[in-house]
Formats: structure tokens, sequence, C-alpha cells
């Protein structure tokens, strides 16, 4: 059924991914190019998502650009972003009105960069065209665009390279916690761990402390393996395949560590490649995330959950609901994602009553978690129509969260994430069940009887 | 790379006339242009000035015809309340994909209006243009037209472009759309309601329009319609039948008073119910207008009665915030014109206001209000704010989504005036949230533990 409609977006555009990834590099400012409303859209939805200030840049393209063409807004337009902010990298987006009217962001940048004496100044310049695909395309595809644009062969070091998709600055800093338990060196990109989850402190910076510094970007062509959080992706689209394919770095593209399963893949391949056994400290972790999936096992095997958001967090997040023993009814998002099927159904035993779907809105969403008899949810807030219309509770994980606080601190990687996940989606479960049934028993048996 | 091309000065020189300081050289400032390329402008467009004033009609599909980030961006933007339908709650977009972009999208737009007819089955179809949609040339009126024509109801485009000028030409485009379905039915006009009044400008946030449907019935004033809070196709249409229109946001309603006192012969005035001030003030002034004796009466004892049971709040927050400061930043030149005095009532004084799209009277009065020192600026982006904030020394900023994190960053108390706020700030029961709110934040203790915060100790 082809619908010429979408009624309640599951997806941004893809400017919106590359902002993120672009917040994920050390003092880096970034630039829509195109009419002033996307950027402060995308501004706001991101504000609320991380609670701090984001900073975006627009070159305010008019009618007057429109038709003869933005390079004097846009040239103009990167000048006075850098006399306000002094960043140390400069991302250019494209938005729809950009791409349509064709405006060739790498010829204006480089002429720009000629122009004012900037040779050698890193600008990034990525066509996002918000009717290509979604912010989960845009975030990967700005993440290759800047390897691309940064990375010079360099003297093998002993570094790996973790390429991660858009994940909350709590994950980022679980991932990174369990690199350091393995004592390993990495450069991990993007990372907004610190940029879009800043410690209140003084003085006041208008870009915020942390991000992956440029230099060690331009080094990822050193490091010894990259690992990439992206199975749902192109992987012509990854940055890990343009480091493999141009550099030779062994590429190995794993699912995100979500769940106990994929969290296991993740340390075995850490363990593999830096020859250091799993850390004890991880290994408890372990044992005590199983010890609490055996006391919750007969609550979260009643769930039937409706899982949704970007691809690479749904499969995952599908996973781990699936190994807590509740069903994933309904595995949805609103991007293209043609691989998440295929790779979906090696894991969901084949009597699985799982409706997979790609390319959705929230309305196509609600009836099959309706038919499917769902009654729990995960995923971002706009999922929030799902408790609204159909009583179905919503566990909000992903992006964005933006209808409560704490969006940057959602923790879903690793065991403790797991851990976290499995205690929500339990309590979740046992207050819905607690709530009703004494009116339920009585409404089914009682007034049967009279 | 050449250092002296970055120099350490957080000023543009396009920016210099917009920004301008109460007792300083006089000089008329520069609004209601573009913003400046590069400047982290906080404004959003022209899409957006109308997707906020018309998405409160609660029983129209509200169709962005695009590409799907404006949709998604804007999906149940605002916490408009509703008495009926809830229709309007939902984001409906064609999602307008690449090959869309090369062959045009009027195809997938004429689908998706039959397919949202058929499943919704509305009274109103309001189609929005976004920038794009300009660009590849898709013939909306066109489209709308035929449509209206197959299913026999009101197919409306809303020519809102997003680069053909800013928020406020959003906001006219919204005018005309409402103005579109003001016009009576038949030839002849509908007859005047006695007493009765539309209002414009309140998008019925957390109720706001109710509260003040009660003061005024109290008065014996009927509200006709309301433009747009909790509003729908049918009373829209009687918009024409009334005496007076009041228009509460300025910025986004004066066309439409104006144009509806062109064609209807219905005066307007301007009102305010943000603070005791204002909404007495206000309150008098409608029934004033109406020179009716126990309309006078009445208005008194409303305001007697509200003030008695609200006064001793608004004193005694006003012994707490003794020697504060406030700074502004809002969408409209009227809210921040309120808002000041607001701050006045409540014992803060305003030492910056800026504002999104005020407009040139606007500032004017701004001018008068403010003391000495005072800085007034137009479009202003977070450098600025940081700026005039820290240099003033503001406790406190009033504003939308965007500004409340760069406050709280720099240890400044923070009040939400957005579109999405769930809480009244209009009239009586808003002045005490409001001065409820600004001590909510600015005698929190979390301001301790934010050490080097500029107003600590
Ligand atoms: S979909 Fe296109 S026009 Fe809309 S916000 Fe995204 S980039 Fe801007």
């Amino acid at each position: 059924m082809a619908k010429n409609t979408s009624e309640n977006p599951c997806k941004m555009c893809m400017p919106m991914g590359g902002i993120l990834a672009f917040k994920g590099v050390a003092n880096a400012m970034v630039m829509l190019h195109g009419a002033q409303g996307c950027a402060t859209y995308m501004r706001r939805h991101i504000a609320e998502h991380f609670n701090e200030p984001v900073d975006v840049a627009s070159s305010s393209l008019n009618e007057k650009g429109t038709v003869f063409g933005g390079d004097e807004n846009l040239k103009s337009g990167i000048e006075n972003m850098m006399r306000l902010y002094r960043p140390e990298m400069v991302g250019v987006l494209t938005t729809c009105l950009a791409e349509t009217i064709g405006e060739d962001i790498d010829r204006i940048t480089s002429e720009f960069l000629i122009e004012k004496n900037l040779d050698g100044f890193p600008l990034v310049p990525v066509p996002t065209p918000g009717y290509g695909d979604s912010h989960f395309i845009g975030f990967f595809y700005t993440t290759r665009k800047i390897v691309e644009k940064l990375a010079i062969k360099t003297s093998p070091t002993k570094k790996i390279n973790l390429i991660i998709p858009n994940i909350s600055p709590a994950d980022i800093r679980e991932i990174k916690r369990i690199m350091n338990l393995f004592a390993l060196d990495y450069t991990l990109l993007p990372d907004f761990s610190d940029t879009l989850d800043a410690p209140f402190s003084r003085p006041f910076k208008k870009i915020p402390g942390g991000g992956t510094p440029v230099d060690q970007i331009a080094a990822m062509p050193g490091a010894r393996a990259t690992i990439q959080f992206g199975v749902t992706v192109e992987e012509g689209l990854t940055a890990g395949a343009y480091l493999r394919d141009k550099f030779g770095v062994p590429l190995y593209n794993v699912p995100t560590p979500v769940g106990i399963e994929c969290t296991d893949q993740f340390l075995q391949l850490l363990s593999e490649i830096s020859d250091v056994p799993v850390p004890q400290q991880l290994q408890q972790e372990r044992g005590r995330l199983v010890d609490a999936m055996v006391d919750a096992h007969k609550i979260t095997y009643q769930g039937r959950a409706a899982v949704f958001g970007e691809p690479e967090n749904v499969y995952v997040l599908a996973r781990a609901c699936h190994e807590m023993g509740t069903t994933p009814v309904v595995v949805a998002t609103g991007s293209k994602a043609n691989k998440l099927k295929e790779l979906l159904q090696l894991y969901l035993p084949a009597d699985t009553d799982t409706a997979i779907l790609t390319g959705a809105d929230f309305s196509t969403i609600q009836e099959f978690a309706l038919e499917k008899e769902a009654n729990i949810a995960l995923g971002n807030s706009d999922g929030k129509v799902l408790t609204e219309k159909s009583s179905i509770p919503l566990i909000r994980v992903g992006f964005p969260v933006h209808d409560r606080k704490g969006g940057q601190r959602i923790l879903t990687v690793g065991y403790a994430g797991a851990l976290n996940l499995l205690d929500l989606v339990t309590n979740t479960l046992l207050e819905q069940k607690l709530s009703r049934y004494r009116q339920s028993m009585y409404d089914s048996f009682y007034r049967q009887n009279t | 790379m050449k250092e002296d091309f970055r120099p350490q000065q957080d000023e543009i020189k396009e920016r210099r006339d917009s920004i301008s300081v109460k007792g300083g050289q006089k000089k008329q400032l520069k609004c209601d242009t573009h913003s400046v390329s590069g400047c982290v402008s906080q404004r959003a467009c022209v899409y957006c000035g109308a997707r906020v004033v018309l998405n409160p009609v609660t029983d129209a599909v509200h169709l962005v015809h695009g590409p799907i980030g404006c949709a998604s961006y804007t999906w149940d933007i605002r916490g408009s309340l509703t008495s009926g339908s809830s229709l309007y709650r939902n984001s409906f977009s064609t999602d307008l994909q690449e090959e869309d972009i090369i062959f045009g999208g009027e195809k997938k737009l004429a689908s998706a209006i039959d397919e949202l007819v058929a499943k919704h089955n509305p009274k109103l179809v309001l189609v929005y243009s976004t920038c794009i949609v300009g660009v590849i040339g898709d013939d909306l009126d066109a489209v709308c037209k035929a449509a209206a024509a197959r299913h026999g109801i009101e197919v409306i485009p809303v020519q809102s472009s997003g680069f053909i000028g800013n928020k406020a030409a959003g906001y006219r485009a919204a005018c005309d759309v409402l103005l579109r379905l003001s016009l009576p039915q038949t030839a002849n006009p509908l007859p005047k309601q006695q007493y009765t009044i539309n209002y414009l400008g309140d998008f019925n946030l957390a109720g706001e329009a109710w509260m003040i449907k009660n003061y005024l019935a109290e008065i014996g004033i009927k509200i006709n319609v309301v433009f747009t809070g909790d509003s729908s196709y049918e009373t829209l249409q009687k918009a024409s039948a009334t005496s007076l229109n009041i228009i509460q946001c300025a910025g986004s309603m004066t066309i439409l008073a104006e144009q509806m006192e062109k064609r209807f012969q219905i005066p307007y005035m301007n009102v305010s119910f943000l603070g005791m001030e204002d909404t007495a003030e206000s309150l008098r002034k409608i029934a004033a207008f109406f020179e009716n004796k126990e309309f006078n009466k009445n208005t008194e004892r409303l305001i007697a009665r509200e003030e008695a049971k609200v006064g001793h709040v608004i004193e005694s927050a006003k012994q707490l915030f003794a020697g504060k400061k406030a700074a502004i930043y809002v969408g409209g030149g009227f809210k921040a014109i309120s808002l000041i005095k607001q701050f006045r009532e409540i014992g803060i004084d305003v030492v910056m206001v800026g504002t999104q799209t005020g407009r040139k009277d606007e500032y004017d009065t701004i001018g008068e209000l403010v003391n000495e020192g005072t800085v007034v600026l137009d479009d202003a982006n977070p450098s600025e704010l940081e700026k005039f904030m820290t240099e003033k020394g503001a406790h406190l900023l009033v504003g939308g989504v965007k500004e409340r994190p760069l406050a709280y960053k720099l240890g400044i108390a923070f009040i939400d005036h957005n579109h999405d706020r769930k809480h009244p700030l209009s009239g009586y029961t808003g002045a005490v949230n409001f001065a409820r709110e600004v001590e909510s934040t600015l005698c929190s203790p979390v301001w301790k533990y934010a050490k080097e915060g500029p107003h600590h100790g």
C-alpha cells in the first residue's frame, strides 16, 4: 500500500543528523546553507533533547540568493560565524533549498578558503538534502565526509577507531569506560558526550569543550582496526568503509552493544583485537545482569513491544527485548533501512509474530501496534501518540526525547545499559499490570456473573 | 592560518544598527530585515510563522507539502488546547523524495489530499508550502482548487515558502487564509451579534483563551471567535458577525484586524492580558467600547475581586525580588512591552530587551518604557544575548526553548514564554503563575551550587 502521506513522521531530515555528527568534533561549528528556519528548528529540537545550548548558524538564504545563487550569503556567513566563534573546524551542510537550486558547496567553500587565505583550514562541506533520506543517514554520511576530508596517511599506531551512531552522551561515556577498562587507546568519532552534555563550569564557553580532536581524526588511517556500530546502514556511506578502502584499516562492522548478546560480541571483539581478556569488572557486570534477568523473566515474558526509531537503534533494541523474553511485535523505522528486515530475521525465531516496518510513520506503527496487541513501546518522544491514543506505555529511548528531561542521560549500551533497559521494561510492565488487575478481574469475572 | 582573520571581538558590523542602548546616541533601531548570514539568529521561517498561527484550528487537516523535516519539527508544536476535534495535533506531510523534486510534487500532493480526506473526513484542509515547493514550481493553487471541487470542502493553500521573508511573512500568509475563511458564504454580510467580540492572537496555550472568555462573560460580553485558539472551520466562518476585534498578539494579527476593519467595518484595539496592570486596563478598554454602564460596573467588580485575591501574592513577590534584573528575548514586540510592565509589577528592572520580529513602533514604545542604559536589540543571537546579559548583570531571562539552555549555562534564572508551555500566563491566574515561576527560578537553591554564576551572592 503506497501512501502519499506521512501521518506523524518517525524520522527527521538529513541535515539534522549532520549537525549531531559535527557536534562531536572538538571546537567545531556548523552552518546550514539554506533558509533560516531549518537551522532554528533543528537547534530547538536538539536543545530540547540534550538540554544544552546548540549553536548552528544559517546562511539565511533569501529570495535573492535563491534566484541568483547563494555564494555571497554562504561566504559571508562562514566569515561571520568564524569571527563570532573562532572554531577550529567548520562544517557546512546543505538543506533542501540549497540542493534544489543546485548550490555547489564544494566549489564555494574552497573559493572561500582561497579568498580568505585560509588554505588548509578544515572546512567540511556535506550535501544533505532533507528529501534525500532521514537524519539517520545524514549522521553516518556526515561522519564519513569528516573523515574523508581530514584523514591523512599516518604511520601505524596502536589505536582503535570507534565509529558510533546517534547514541546518547551517557552511552558514549559508557563505551569509553569499557575501552579504558581494556586499557585500549582509541579515537571515537563523533564524540558529543561532552559537547552536548557539558558540565556546569566557568567561564562560559561559546563552543563547549570535548569532541574528537581534529588531529586525532586526521590520524585515523594509522589505527590497527576500526570498530563501527552500523550494521543497518549501507556500508558505502560509512567512515569505516572509507578507512578500509582507502587506507586498508580493517573494519569490524558490529551492532551497537545494546543488550547482552551485542555487548558480548563487542567485548569479544575488543578482547581479540587487543589480546586482553574481558576485564573482571565487566564480567561481574554481566553476571549481575543475568541475575537480574532471572529475577524479572516472568514479568518481561509478558511484554509485547513496539520498538521504533533509527534503524541501528531499533535493531539492537528489538534484540534486547527478545533476549529478556519480551516479544518485539512491531519493529519500525521511518528511514528506508533496507537491511533491517533481513538482519532481524536472523535473530527472531521463525514463529515470532513480528511486523518489521521501514519507511513507516506513526499512523502505521500505531495500526500494527494495536493489531499485534503491543503492551509496551520503546522509542523516542514522538511515540507519545501511542500512549495518548492507544494507552500503550512508552519507554523513552533514542532521539529525540523532548517531553521529558534527561534525554542525554539515557543509558542503553553495555551491560549497564542492558540492566537499565531491563529495569525500565520490567517496571513498566509491572506498573501496567498492578494498576489494572483489580479492575480488569472485576470486569471480566464479577460483572459477568451479575 | 591567518590569525587576523579572526579578531578577538564578538561583533559583526552588519549587526551594529540592530542594537541600541537607551540614553546612548539617538538612533533608529534597524528591524524587519533579513537575518544576517552566519549570525546564529534565533528566528524561524515563513512556514513557521504560518504554522504557529494556523495550527490551533482544531478540525483542519494541516498538510505540509514538502520534505519531512519541516513537518517533523513542527508536529504538535503548540500547547494549544481544544474543546473539540484533535485533528490538529497530527502532523501530515507529503514527505517529498528526490524524484518528486525532479518531476514535481503536484500529483503526490493531490493524492495525499485525497487520502487524508477519505480517512479523516475534514471540512477544511490547509496545505502549507515549504521552501522547495516554491522552487520546484508546484502550482499549489491549482491542486488545491481541484481537490476542493473534487471533495466539496475547503482546501486552502498557505503560501509559506521559507525563504521569501521571515516569520512575519508567515503571519501574513496565515492572516490571508483566516480572512478567506471569514468571508461570509452568502452575498449578504452576516448580521452583527450584539455585545460580541473576536479575540485575535490568542492561541489558547494552556487554556488562556478560555480564561479570557470567562472574564468577558462575567462582564456581559461574548466571544464570537478566537483567532485561532480552539477555533474550528465553522466558528471561523462566523468571524464577520461581530462588533469588535481585540488583539493580543499584535505581531501576528494586526494585518488581519486591519483587513477586517476594511471589509466588515469591525474596529479593533490592542489588548494584553499579561500581568495585572495590562489585564485590568484591557478589560476596562473593552468594556468602555460598548458604552454600557452595566459592563463598566461588572468590570470594576471583577477587577476588584481578582486583585484582592492575587494582589498579596504579587506584593510579597515584589519584596522578594527587590534589586533583581531581568532580560527579555521573545518573538514579538508587543509581548516584550507587556513583559516589561509585568516585571515592573513584581519589582524587577529590565536591563535588556530583544525580539525576533518586533516592529518600529513597538521598539519606540519599548524605548520609552525602559530605564536608561537598557540594551534593546532586534534579531539577536546567542553571542549577543550572552554578552549583554553578562554585562548588564541580568539575574533572569524570559524567552523560548532555544534561549533556556543558554541562560542556564550562564547561571541565570529562566522563564518560559514559548509556544508549548503547559501553564497559563494570562490574566490574574497567569500573573500569579508568572510571579511563582519567577520565584521558583530566581530563588532556587540550585544557584548556590552553580557557584560562580553571575548573580551569585
Ligand atoms: S526538510 Fe529540508 S527544508 Fe525542511 S527543515 Fe529539513 S532541510 Fe529544511
